[in-house]
């Protein structure tokens, strides 16, 4: 696991049955793009969070695959319906195998 | 507009290069496109590309696509040496297909957004993003 | 016609000085809640400005608007990592810094005053200085790295207390001699560009530099997530890249000509909000 990830989510604690909300979210991550070389000339290989998902109650709302053009600390911001209450799952996956997850729960009146 | 000397001696480097290089670049980002499509036709209109018209750092650029309809959206930076930038796949929870990120841009280039609709058609649009080269980095 | 092709070399004349000399007219408002104060009246001290304003002000909208909103600002990463971290034991006393602090909300109105002079030792300490100190004398840890994500997540955590207050650091009394070699190298000119402090942040704000859109050189939104390193940076780090772009060697960050200078550069900041952690290009 790349060394110091830490995941941070924006999601409304309440909602109206329909609403449109709308969902940030940000991750510390180096995106090591594979184009840089280190002083000896050698280029670092690459080292990304290549997909990123985010899931209402198991539903999908965005599956994002990820290149090496997407800036570190990856963000992403997007919009999702919430039909009732329930938990977001944020899943972020590592080149390295590392998979970092993060819920946020909502409630739906 | 007036010219400055610099600036028309850019232009003409700049034009050179274009000659030269975009050929490489270029198919890489069709290449990208072709997969994503299948070579199929892509209409203009449809789907919405928001980036900087200039960029104080090509570290973290801003953008955002939004394509009403859409069930994927595929980005690419035309002149960046790996053209991919990121591909969005909205599921049924997704209230707009739309979405922002922040992106890194090699220098001065054109942005595409691609979209397939829920049809199985496409569509494209692209920005132009200047990126700037500070005098005092560090 | 005449009248309309006057207007039109008019324009043609203030469109290109519109669009890149002088700060921009937003107002800095961070969450749409805390009003920044971003401009201000200049402190007596820095002679030769008028108006003071933040860094803020000389950046794209898009650069911008990454500072208005604590989530968009990639910053408070290593500002919720260094909350972790002010919880977390180490070295041989068996403490973190919250053994002896309560959150690090008890720092509030720090930074504002801060570089000072230690009443102890006599010495002008700034943030860093604070934070080694606790390392070493109290959790008998080693010291931090001055620009190590370590050290400059904290000193972000502890400023980021102070956020929206006027900066106000004290140049009288025990500070005056430093604030005078601050002053000193602030007007000498470095490098073989033989450039000072002034020559760019003074005499030239809003100008371009090549690309680069001149400030005023203030500090107080340091550190400051740069999206160039997309890391938190220095204020000393920062001051060496300006003094080697001068093609000068530079003095060494945590080097008590960098204390002098930042005291300095902090005062002529005095009155403008501490904005910890900021973004810039």
């Amino acid at each position: 696991m790349a060394s110091g990830v830490k995941p941070r989510v924006k999601v409304p604690k309440k909602a109206a049955a329909g609403e449109t909300i709308t969902i940030k979210t940000l991750i510390s991550h180096k995106m090591e793009s594979g184009q840089r070389k280190d002083k000896e000339g050698n280029i670092i290989p690459r080292s990304i969070i290549n997909r990123f998902t985010c899931e209402f109650n198991g539903e999908l709302v965005v599956d994002v695959t990820l290149e090496p053009a997407i800036s570190t600390n990856p963000y992403f911001q997007f919009e999702a319906n919430v039909p009732e209450s329930g938990d977001f799952v944020f899943t972020w996956y590592d080149d390295d195998g590392s998979v970092y997850d993060t819920r946020k729960s909502i409630e739906v009146a | 507009m007036e010219l400055s000397r610099r600036e028309t001696l850019a232009l003409g480097l700049g034009a050179a290069v274009l000659a030269l290089v975009p050929f490489r670049a270029n198919a890489a980002a069709e290449d990208a496109i072709a997969a994503f499509t299948g070579g199929a036709d892509m209409a203009d209109g449809g789907v919405t590309l928001t980036a900087p018209e200039i960029a104080e750092n090509g570290n973290t650029v801003p953008i955002e696509v939004s394509a009403p309809g859409a069930t994927s959206i595929l980005i690419v930076a035309a002149g960046n040496p790996e053209p991919g930038v990121a591909t969005f796949n909205f599921g049924p929870l997704a209230a707009e297909q739309a979405a922002s990120t922040r992106i890194r841009l090699a220098g001065t280039q054109d942005v595409v957004a691609v979209a397939k609709m829920a049809d199985s058609s496409f569509a494209k649009a692209s920005a132009t993003v200047k990126v700037t080269i500070g005098g005092c980095g560090g | 016609m005449y009248t309309k092709v006057l207007t039109a070399v008019a324009a043609l004349l203030t469109i290109p000085v519109t669009a890149m000399a002088g700060p921009d007219e937003d107002n800095l408002v961070i969450n749409d809640e805390l009003d920044m104060i971003s401009v201000t009246e200049a402190p007596a001290h820095a002679e030769n400005l008028d108006t003071i304003y933040s860094g803020w002000h000389f950046r794209t909208d898009e650069t911008q608007a990454l500072q208005i909103d604590d989530f968009d600002n990639p910053a408070m990463i290593f500002v919720d990592q260094a909350a972790d971290t002010f919880e977390t034991v180490e070295g041989a006393a068996g403490k973190s810094c919250a053994s002896c602090h309560d959150g690090a909300e008890s720092f509030k109105g720090l930074q504002a005053s801060m570089p000072k002079v230690d009443a102890e030792s006599g010495k002008l300490v700034v943030m860093e200085d604070l934070i080694n100190k606790c390392r070493t004398e109290h959790m008998e840890a080693d010291v931090w790295k001055w620009s190590g994500a370590d050290m400059q997540g904290i000193v972000a955590l502890i400023g980021l207390q102070s956020r929206g207050m006027p900066m106000n650091v004290a140049i009288d009394g025990d500070a005056a001699l430093y604030w005078e070699q601050g002053r000193e190298m602030y007007y000498t000119r470095f490098g073989q560009l033989e450039l000072s402090c002034a020559n760019c942040h003074e005499d030239n704000w809003g100008n371009m530099i090549r690309a680069d859109h001149l400030s005023q050189g203030m500090i107080n939104g340091f550190p400051t997530y740069r999206l160039k390193q997309a890391k938190l940076i220095s204020r000393h780090n920062r001051f060496r890249g300006c003094i080697r772009d001068t093609r000068a060697e530079t003095f060494a960050e945590g080097s008590d000509e960098f204390r002098a200078l930042e005291l300095y550069v902090a005062s002529r900041g005095n009155g403008l909000s501490v904005e910890t952690p900021a973004v810039r290009q």
